[in-house]
């Protein structure tokens, strides 16, 4: 009797360590990878004379202040806008034709696939860097230096590697079974693609969207180099641009760094529905 | 309805010769089937007869006219996947109706008429209660069931299915099979059917072709496929349990295979047995007896292997003073031997199939 129930105790102390344990590592992992945004949302809603100052950690007085000078009296909002057109033309034009591209690679007859990936693989391989004074080069003669269309392409031409390969495995996965069926049943590859590729690969076409959207959003560098006033600028760029001749203004940074993260953390939330595979359940086999 | 031809076709990958060089005749409203063990090419066959691959060399003719060049959808032909191959996405009814929606410029069919067809389709496979449902939502029959309804629908020249039935149970399998067979006598649509279930093929088709390696070891009527295989691979591949092949040679009046004797008639081509033999014994011609019975052609054994199948009992057993010949025969009902009994193995006046040892083809004098 006694025995059993100091079975049952011991059985309790197990769980509850084991819960802490669990709790702890979640804690710790969410610290790190969440710390610096907590952080920078603090800093964002602190006094400008708390800003370098430790302690407070946490501020006594809240202010609102730096959100409205980051809004409305700064190019931010443009650059969002800005940054929301480049990122969706770059996405449009990054899955349509990665779409076509990987249908293509993992459907058709064509010979030479692997040497086709591979090319297409290293073509990403190049460091920004290196071809970003020819790539200037190249927009200034086509007469699209500091346009939002030189940055967009740049970047959906960038993120097309990924698309494609994304999409590629993605196509591969859904049954050939199901491309032969529609062939036979009188479609035309296009046809076949729009009308049973494209319905079921929707959660990896999400996926591969949700990336190159993301990465287009977070692009530094060649909307740096390609732009050259705050017409064309994208919003990392705005903020990079934020220090002043004789300050560097924190708080405004932080409110501005949070106000453009916003965007691309709903539209994760939003995808992560879509992500969600299973959509070919039932098609084969019982 | 078409007669389906295949001139010398053949298709390698690289240079493997999955199909060196098929050269047969399907007719006007047969149901065919071909049949051979995994790998055989027979799968390669079928594509190239949608479409979905092209051969090497040879050409496929649909009533005299070449298709081997067209795309699938310009042959008129309709295909059941094994795996079914539902649009997962759609409805039944949607399964049903996307033929006819793909097709329906070059048709004509407005909405109202392709609702029509899938209601006459529905009704004759039992799919009317079940149109907006999605395929995960059915049954392995049922699918199977939408499968054919999607290939029915069109009404095509040459129906083809590749292994239709090999993801049912058992009796489902049974049923299916017959349903399939009432379907072929009323429709009359030439259908081709590969199945490595060389039961199925029996049962199921008019003709059919044995193919082994790429290479048609035989064309004919199921039950001449039984009773006269034309080699020794068809032999062995048809029937189950299957032929006991034994190495024989002739001695004088009787076929000697190992202590087994059998006598046979002198006839014209008897020199056809001078040479080294293959002899051929259905199991179900191999009566397995108690000991105590004895009598001509008959050996003793010991059993090594019992296979209850209903209405006897498919009995392995090793001969006597024989190397290594392993005879199956059929145990009698009132007759349960158990492993490592001494039994009677008597061939009786069953016919021997014979086949040339080296070349393992047929000697039709025997």
């Amino acid at each position: 009797m006694s025995e059993a129930m100091d079975g049952r105790r011991h059985d309790k102390v197990r769980t509850l360590r084991q819960i802490s344990l669990k709790v702890g590592i979640v804690l710790s992992v969410g610290l790190f990878c969440l710390g610096p945004i907590l952080w920078q949302a603090v800093t964002s809603v602190k006094l400008d004379q708390d800003l370098v100052r430790i302690p407070p950690i946490f501020p006594e007085q809240l202010t609102l202040s730096h959100y409205e000078r980051v809004l409305f009296g700064s190019p931010i909002a443009q650059s969002l806008m800005n940054s929301l057109v480049v990122a969706a033309s770059a996405t449009v034009i990054s899955i349509v034709v990665g779409t076509f591209c990987a249908f293509a690679l993992a459907r058709l007859p064509i010979a030479g696939k692997p040497i086709i990936l591979g090319l297409v693989l290293s073509t990403s391989m190049f460091p920004p860097i290196a071809v970003i004074s020819p790539l200037y080069l190249l927009m200034r003669e086509l007469g699209l230096r500091d346009t939002l269309m030189a940055v967009g392409l740049t970047h959906a031409v960038y993120s097309l590697p990924l698309a494609v390969w994304l999409l590629t495995s993605f196509f591969r996965q859904l049954p050939a079974e199901l491309y032969y069926a529609a062939r036979v049943d009188g479609c035309t590859p296009l046809r076949a693609l729009l009308t049973i590729f494209f319905p079921l690969a929707r959660p990896g076409l999400a996926v591969a969207a949700l990336l190159v959207f993301i990465f287009s959003w977070n692009e530094f560098m060649f909307a740096l180099t390609l732009t050259a006033s705050d017409s064309a600028r994208t919003a990392p760029v705005a903020i990079a641009l934020f220090p002043g001749l004789y300050e560097i203004p924190w708080g405004d940074i932080a409110a501005a760094s949070l106000v453009v993260t916003l965007p691309v953390g709903a539209l994760a939330i939003l995808f992560q529905r879509h992500i969600v595979a299973g959509l070919t359940a039932g098609s084969v086999k019982g | 309805m078409a007669e389906v031809r295949l001139d010398h076709l053949s298709k390698r990958y690289g240079t493997t010769h999955v199909l060196p060089d098929v050269t047969l005749t399907i007719n006007e409203g047969e149901l065919f089937a071909i049949v051979g063990p995994s790998g055989c090419g027979k799968s390669t066959l079928l594509n190239l007869l949608a479409g979905l691959d092209q051969p090497t060399s040879g050409r496929i003719l649909f009533d005299g006219d070449d298709v081997t060049g067209l795309e699938p959808r310009e042959r008129d032909i309709a295909l059941v996947f094994q795996s079914y191959a539902l649009y997962p996405h759609m409805t039944v009814r949607g399964n049903l109706a996307f033929p006819l929606e793909v097709t329906k410029r070059r048709h004509g069919f407005d909405r109202r008429r392709i609702e029509e067809e899938v209601q006459k389709v529905a009704g004759f496979l039992g799919l009317g209660p079940l149109l907006d449902r999605k395929p995960r939502e059915l049954s392995g029959g049922q699918r199977q069931r939408v499968a054919l309804g999607r290939a029915l629908i069109r009404k095509p020249r040459v129906f083809l299915m590749d292994e239709p039935l090999s993801n049912l149970d058992a009796k489902l399998r049974g049923a299916m099979r017959a349903e399939l067979r009432r379907l072929h006598e009323e429709l009359k649509i030439t259908t081709i059917y590969v199945t490595h279930d060389q039961t199925e093929a029996m049962t199921l088709a008019d003709r059919l072709v044995v193919f082994n390696r790429g290479e048609v070891q035989q064309i004919d009527h199921p039950h001449e496929i039984y009773a006269r295989p034309a080699n020794v691979f068809v032999a062995g591949f048809m029937g189950y349990p299957p032929m006991n092949l034994l190495d024989a040679h002739r001695e004088n009046q009787t076929l000697q295979a190992g202590p087994l004797g059998l006598p046979f008639s002198e006839t014209r081509s008897s020199h056809l047995l001078d040479q080294p033999l293959t002899m051929g014994i259905r199991p179900e011609a191999v009566a397995i007896t108690p000991t105590a019975v004895t009598g001509e052609e008959t050996v003793s054994g010991v059993v090594r292997l019992v296979e209850p199948a209903g209405a006897g009992m498919w009995v392995t057993v090793d001969l006597h003073d024989a190397q290594d010949i392993t005879v199956i025969g059929l145990a009698e009902v009132d007759f349960v031997p158990n492993v490592g009994d001494m039994v009677s193995v008597s061939v009786g006046r069953s016919p021997v199939h014979l086949f040339d040892r080296a070349t393992g083809q047929r000697i039709h004098s025997a």
